[in-house]
Order: structure tokens, then C-alpha cells, then sequence
């Protein structure tokens, strides 16, 4: 359950930038989660609630938008989808996939008052 | 109390006792008006500015600080606890022991003669860098010295955490299965050193180490690798080697930084 600790994190990454950037109140949060980050989305929408309660966030809506799995595979050259992070090239079936996207989990952006 | 990390608390304990900091939030610096803000924060941000900080102290300390992962019952304890024995009078070693309850773990380090601390996560899966911080704080280890953190027995989500340690060692035991890295990559992909551990098992085992070590080397090409028993003390030798030469390395770069 470390989505937990996940939103402890955020939650408070966001009270420091209402300090520092001046705003009381989180309308909505929309996140970016890679399918290959090893994040449940639905347990990060599961500790939103409790994480968020007495914060700027209170009663927040949060959008999550997830990410594929993407990379270059090293002995073909395709730029590939995969589902899990060592998975070898879907196409030639050999190459190690160089990843260029799914591995991220970030706060894209806050609408904020 | 907290003066970096202004978090809201957890119920992360230390050695038992709750801990607690001020809130933050300053509600006079504010200004009006509703408008989207581009973040691009990653959600381990927070985590990733407290381990700058340990790694930050560990540095000026000239401290090795090693984050030991593993799943439950590898050995963990067990490999520390002979590490000291053969250490101690030598180096100054401290430890930090992660677990979701109980003190057994600091209990049989401190029997064996080093200074730990417990950090008990709760419900928590692993440890951060926050409550590193805190142990830190208790713990206070000389220049010096080698850092042990022991983290909760769980092959995930340690992996993800950074604590501000120079490397993770991921400790796999030869009951467990030699398909683990594949199992488990990230934290093999983690780990800059894996000990094969409890290798007087094998002749009882059907055990592959060929298999399992290039698994291992196929999730992470660099990987270094020591096969070790912590209960005969084979392979003992070679461990302390590397810990040692990471230790001479740390205060090297120590003085080279201060001068
Ligand atoms: N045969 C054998 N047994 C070992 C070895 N190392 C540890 N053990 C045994 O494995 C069991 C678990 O050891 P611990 O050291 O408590 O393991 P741990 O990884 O600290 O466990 P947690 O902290 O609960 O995750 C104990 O019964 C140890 O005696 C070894 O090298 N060989
Ligand atoms: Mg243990
Ligand atoms: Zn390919």
C-alpha cells in the first residue's frame, strides 16, 4: 500500500506550493500515472479522501490520466508498447526496450482559488 | 520536532514514541482568484528533497549509509548481526531496523553490539526518507561510520523510496526461488549489490544459481553479486570487502569535499 505514502507526499508538495504561490483552495488535481510506474491508480484514488482531509485539497476533484508503456527497442529500432517494465521487444521478440514513457507518476497540474 | 520536513505526523514511530510537527500552512501570504497551475511534480518529490538531505549529512560525515531490501525472512537481520560481530572493532556501525511492529529486530542488533534504533511503520510497507531523518537524529552516527537500515521485509515498495543511502543491497535467500528478479524487478534494478544468501541450504534445494544469477544480470547488467551464508559465515569475507571499500571511499570523498 505505499499509494499511501504517495499521497502524503503530494498532499503535502501542494500545501508548500499554496504557501509559496498564494492559493487556499484546490478545485481540482489532475495527475499523470505510467502504466509502469507499479502504482495502483485505484488505490491512489482510494487515499485521496482520507490524505486530503483539513488541506487545501479537501474536497477536490482528482483526475487521473494514465500513460502507456512506450520505448524504443534496442535491437529492431521501433518505438514499441510494453506492458510490463523488462518485457522484451513485442515486435523482433529480442530487443531490451529503452523506455521513453510509462514509468512517471506526477501532479500535472491544480486548478486552484 | 521536525524543523526541515513540516509533515503532518504518520503513524510511523520511533523506538516506540509517536512523533509530531507544527502545520505549516501560513494562511496571511495569500492572493485571490481561481487559475490552473502547471505543477509537473513528481509524487515522490517530497521524498526524493528529505533522502538530498540524508544523503546530504552522510556526505559531510563521510558516512556509508547501505539500504538492506529484501523479502520478509531473507536473513536480513541475521547477515547484520554477523556483519557486526566482525566489524565492530574496527568500525563504528549503526542501524536502523524498519519493521511494521515489534522491536525484536533493534533488540537482537543491539545485542550484538551495535546502536539501533526501531522504526515501526505500521501499516506502512516500507520506510522513507522522513523517518530516516528522525532516526538520524536519535542515532547520531560518528564520522565515520557505516549505516545499516535495515527496511521492512517487502520486495515492492522499498524500491521507490529513496533514504539518501550510497546503495541498495537486495539480500535473496535460496528457499525463496531463483525466478525473484524476474518477480520483482524494480528492485533488483534497484539494488547496485545482490547477496545470495543462506547458500548452505543449496545441496537440500533444488536450486538453480546459474538461472537465478542471470535473471538477476538480465534485469540489471551491472549488478554485483556475493553469495554468502549467514549462518556459517561463508562468503563473509567478501562482504565486508565491499563494505569497507565503500566506507574508504565515503571518507575520501568526505575530505576531499571539505578541503
Ligand atoms: N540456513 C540458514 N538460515 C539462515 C541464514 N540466514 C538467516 N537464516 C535464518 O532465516 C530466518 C530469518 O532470518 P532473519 O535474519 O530474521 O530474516 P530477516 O530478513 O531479518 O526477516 P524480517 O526482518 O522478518 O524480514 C531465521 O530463522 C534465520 O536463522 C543462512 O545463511 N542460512
Ligand atoms: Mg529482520
Ligand atoms: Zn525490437
Amino acid at each position: 500500500m505505499h499509494e499511501l505514502s504517495l499521497m502524503e507526499g503530494m498532499v503535502q508538495g501542494i500545501q508548500e506550493e499554496a504557501l509559496r504561490r498564494g492559493f487556499t483552495r484546490v478545485h481540482q488535481v489532475r495527475l499523470e500515472v505510467g502504466r509502469l510506474a507499479g502504482v495502483e491508480v485505484e488505490a491512489l484514488r482510494f487515499a485521496f479522501g482520507p490524505t486530503t482531509e483539513g488541506t487545501v485539497l479537501e474536497g477536490a476533484l482528482l483526475e487521473i490520466l494514465e500513460l502507456p508503456g512506450q520505448g524504443l527497442c534496442q535491437a529492431c529500432g521501433q518505438t514499441v508498447e510494453v506492458e510490463a517494465r523488462f518485457d522484451l521487444c513485442p515486435v523482433c521478440g529480442e530487443g531490451f526496450v529503452a523506455l521513453t514513457s510509462g514509468t512517471e507518476m506526477r501532479v500535472k497540474d491544480l486548478d486552484v482559488d | 520536532m521536525c524543523t526541515t520536513c513540516g509533515c503532518g505526523g504518520g503513524e510511523a514511530k520511533l523506538d516506540g514514541q509517536p512523533h509530531s510537527h507544527p502545520h505549516p500552512l501560513d494562511h496571511s501570504a495569500l492572493r485571490p482568484g481561481r487559475r490552473r497551475i502547471s505543477l509537473e511534480q513528481s509524487l515522490l518529490a517530497k521524498n526524493d528533497a528529505l533522502a538530498a538531505l540524508n544523503r546530504q549529512a552522510f556526505l559531510e560525515r563521510g558516512i556509508l549509509a547501505l539500504n538492506l531490501v529484501s523479502s520478509p525472512g531473507s536473513g536480513k537481520t541475521t547477515l547484520l548481526e554477523q556483519t557486526i560481530l566482525r566489524l565492530r572493532d574496527r568500525v563504528p556501525v549503526v542501524v536502523i531496523e524498519g519493521d511494521q511492529q515489534t522491536s525484536h529486530d533493534a533488540d537482537r542488533i543491539r545485542a550484538a553490539g551495535a546502536p539501533a534504533v526501531q522504526i515501526n511503520t505500521g501499516k506502512g510497507c516500507h520506510l522513507d526518507a522522513h523517518m530516516v531523518g528522525h532516526a538520524l537524529e536519535s542515532l547520531s552516527p560518528a564520522e565515520g561510520a557505516v549505516l545499516m537500515i535495515e527496511n521492512v521485509g517487502n520486495l515492492v515498495c522499498p524500491a521507490a523510496f529513496d533514504l539518501g543511502e550510497a546503495h541498495k543491497v537486495v539480500i535473496l535467500s535460496v528457499t525463496e526461488g531463483e525466478d525473484k528478479p524476474l518477480k520483482y524487478p524494480d528492485m533488483f534494478a534497484a539494488a547496485d549489490l545482490m547477496l545470495l544468501n543462506k547458500v548452505d541450504l543449496l545441496p537440500y534445494l533444488r536450486f538453480d544459481v546459474d538461472r537465478c544469477l542471470a535473471f538477476a544480470r538480465r534485469i540489471n547488467p551491472g549488478i554485483q553479486i556475493l553469495h554468502v551464508s549467514a549462518q556459517t559465515g561463508e562468503g563473509m569475507e567478501a562482504w565486508l570487502a565491499w563494505i569497507e571499500a565503500g566506507r574508504r571511499l565515503a571518507m575520501t570523498v568526505r575530505k576531499t569535499a571539505a578541503s
